[in-house]
């Protein structure tokens, strides 16, 4: 970034890079940690309107990133989440500023553990504090303040960035007009933390993760990750779309009577675990798997969940849930809607009807489209968008 | 409950709501009633509604609505959080109407509550003249498949609403396909001849709401009683 040193725009470019921030502007951690000289790749599609009051925040899951609308430079795929982002789509460039940046902890220009530690001249690895979803959403403030925007007309984000969305609501109300929360949960339950903790050992149990500190030899636990993203990527799914999608289907005609991969599922599972190594960072893996598992607004705010969003009342929000999704069932987003409505919140609330389980939020269901759309539609119309 | 008879309901809620005021919709279906209270009274509107359709066309047309039901998720509300709790036609499907009406009053200061009369002479004739459980206009389905499981006549519900010290600010009836009337709700000849009835409830004690213009005042209470 020595390049973006030596140029030092008064602010972030539309359209997307990576932001340093000065070092007089460090990022204070919930872990009472300081990170200077803060980095934050981000995207932004569209421009800011006179009134700066159309700009939206896209929060990404876990393993996504800054790229919600434009080309993945790694994989070239399209956009993460071009159903709801481009042009005649609910949020759309000619008339929204959206922005997406890569959450710290990520590898796709954000501070985290590749980033290079000014102390040591080396990659953090695991010297690199533990973060939480709030820092995260610090961090986010900052980039979006830095952008010129006041306040946001919507945060929106799907399970790790339903939880952002939240938090954005529960830290900065006053900065938010509406939040979208889908497929979400405002704490992280026991199965969530088991299903991480056992992605964090098969890293953890790679020779070549070396500790964390794999760059310095030139390795990556390759392997190690791989098994975490296949294991992950189950609970993405549901039994009924595993079923339907593969069902017992061979890959080749007859047994191997071996362990090759003899099924469908198996094939398609190692690739899945094969192409997420190129694209992601094993350290970056535990931290932001750490962050989702520290995850509980109700323990900062007394255990009751409700008092979190006290100061929300004026935020409008919108929480959808999927039936086959176990991984961030319908109770989760229920107990949330009980709290925003005891908090005497604006809340709309809906089960939509799926059997694509966790994953459902980014795939083609009409009913969730049809209720999003209305819902960010009649935000727009009492923010005086259109 | 055809949709002649619910537009009267509406009409007649639609006459009994102040404009600006916050407004529960219980039961809200796709949102029909908030919807035109927000055009017409420029309520602040929220909803419960248990089916997902019926959500999801609320949210598609911007209103705020939480998927849920009247026996399980009205506990959530703060107290006093709403001017008017509405519960249209839905009273005599809940599980237990006897709470779910004390907890519209906790949440509003008024309930606007309608439900068909099990009173009504067409009800009383039906099951005694065939002896088989009464299909009519106002109560279409077969028992075997009615969502009503807590039916009960005008004399029923003015006995519960004794029961629970709430007040009665407004009642009308609806019969057939004709516009809200007037009723005396502690009349026996309304309980046989009301086929659909719709109270504005509040506790005993809170300050009464004037009967809006547009119609005559009540009758006072009438001289005839029920049992």
């Amino acid at each position: 970034m020595a390049a973006l040193d030596l140029v030092t725009p008064a602010a972030p470019p539309t359209g997307g890079g990576t932001w340093r921030f000065p070092a007089n502007e460090p990022l204070r951690l919930d872990s009472g940690a300081m990170l200077e000289g803060l980095e934050i790749g981000y995207q932004t599609y569209g421009q800011l309107n006179a009134d700066r009051s159309n700009a939206v925040l896209i929060c990404h899951a876990l393993t996504g990133d800054q790229y919600v609308a434009s080309p993945h430079p790694v994989t070239g795929k399209p956009g993460w989440w071009t159903r709801l982002i481009g042009p005649g789509r609910p949020l759309d460039p000619a008339r929204h500023f959206i922005i997406c940046s890569n959450v710290i902890g990520g590898c796709m220009g954000s501070t985290g553990p590749t980033s290079i530690n000014p102390a040591t001249g080396k990659p953090y690895g695991l010297s690199f504090p533990v973060i939480t979803i709030g820092d995260m959403v610090r961090a986010q403030a900052m980039l979006v303040k830095a952008l010129g925007v006041e306040s946001l007309f919507a945060v929106i984000g799907g399970s790790m960035g339903g939880m952002q969305a939240q938090q954005w609501a529960v830290d900065y109300p006053e900065r938010v007009f509406s939040v979208v929360v889908l497929a979400s949960a405002s704490r992280h339950s026991a199965q969530n933390i088991a299903f991480h903790e056992v992605g964090r050992q098969a890293i953890m149990a790679d020779p070549d993760w070396r500790g964390g500190a794999y760059a310095d030899h030139a390795t990556r636990p390759e392997k190690g990750l791989a098994v975490a993203r296949m294991a992950a990527h189950i609970t993405y799914l549901s039994e009924p779309a595993l079923q339907r999608k593969f069902g017992r289907e061979l890959k080749r005609d007859g047994l191997s009577w071996g362990f090759d991969a003899d099924f469908q599922v198996e094939s398609y599972l190692r690739h899945q675990g094969a192409s997420f190594v190129d694209r992601f960072d094993a350290n970056s893996y535990l931290y932001i798997t750490r962050a989702t598992d520290y995850f509980d607004i109700a323990a900062s705010h007394g255990g009751v969940l409700a008092k979190a969003f006290t100061r929300a009342r004026d935020v409008r929000f919108c929480v959808l849930s999927f039936t086959s999704d176990w991984l961030y069932p319908t109770a989760e987003s229920r107990h949330l809607v009980r709290a925003l409505t005891a908090a005497g919140a604006r809340a709309a609330f809906a089960e939509i009807e799926s059997d694509k389980g966790h994953d459902a939020f980014l795939l083609d269901e009409p009913v969730m489209d049809a209720a999003l759309e209305g819902f960010l539609a009649s935000a727009e119309r009492d923010r005086g968008l259109v | 409950m055809t949709n002649t008879i619910i537009r009267e309901d509406f009409r007649e809620i639609l006459r009994l709501v102040r404009p600006g005021s916050r407004v529960l919709d219980v039961g809200c279906g796709e949102g029909a009633l908030l919807d035109l209270l927000a055009h017409e009274k420029q309520v602040d509107g929220r909803g419960l509604e248990l089916s997902a359709s019926g959500v999801a066309a609320c949210m598609a047309r911007g209103l705020s609505v939480v998927q849920g039901d009247a026996d399980q998720d009205l506990d959530h509300f703060p107290d006093r959080s709403f001017d008017y709790a509405v519960l249209s036609q839905t009273l005599q499907a809940t599980r237990n109407p006897r709470h779910v009406l004390d907890e519209l009053l906790r949440i509003a200061d008024r309930a606007i509550v309608s439900f068909p009369n099990f009173g009504h002479w067409r009800v009383r004739w039906s099951l005694l003249s065939r002896g088989r459980m009464p299909e009519t206009k106002a109560l279409p389905l077969p028992w075997w498949s009615t969502p009503n499981i807590h039916l009960c006549t005008l004399a029923d519900f003015m006995a519960l609403t004794a029961d629970l010290n709430l007040r009665v600010d407004a009642s009308a009836a609806f019969a057939g396909q004709g516009p809200a009337r007037p009723m005396n709700p502690v009349s026996a000849l309304e309980n046989w001849r009301t086929e659909t009835c719709l109270f504005m409830l509040s506790r005993n004690g809170a300050t009464p709401q004037e009967e809006p213009s547009g119609r005559e005042p009540l009758p006072a209470s009438g001289d005839l009683f029920d049992g």
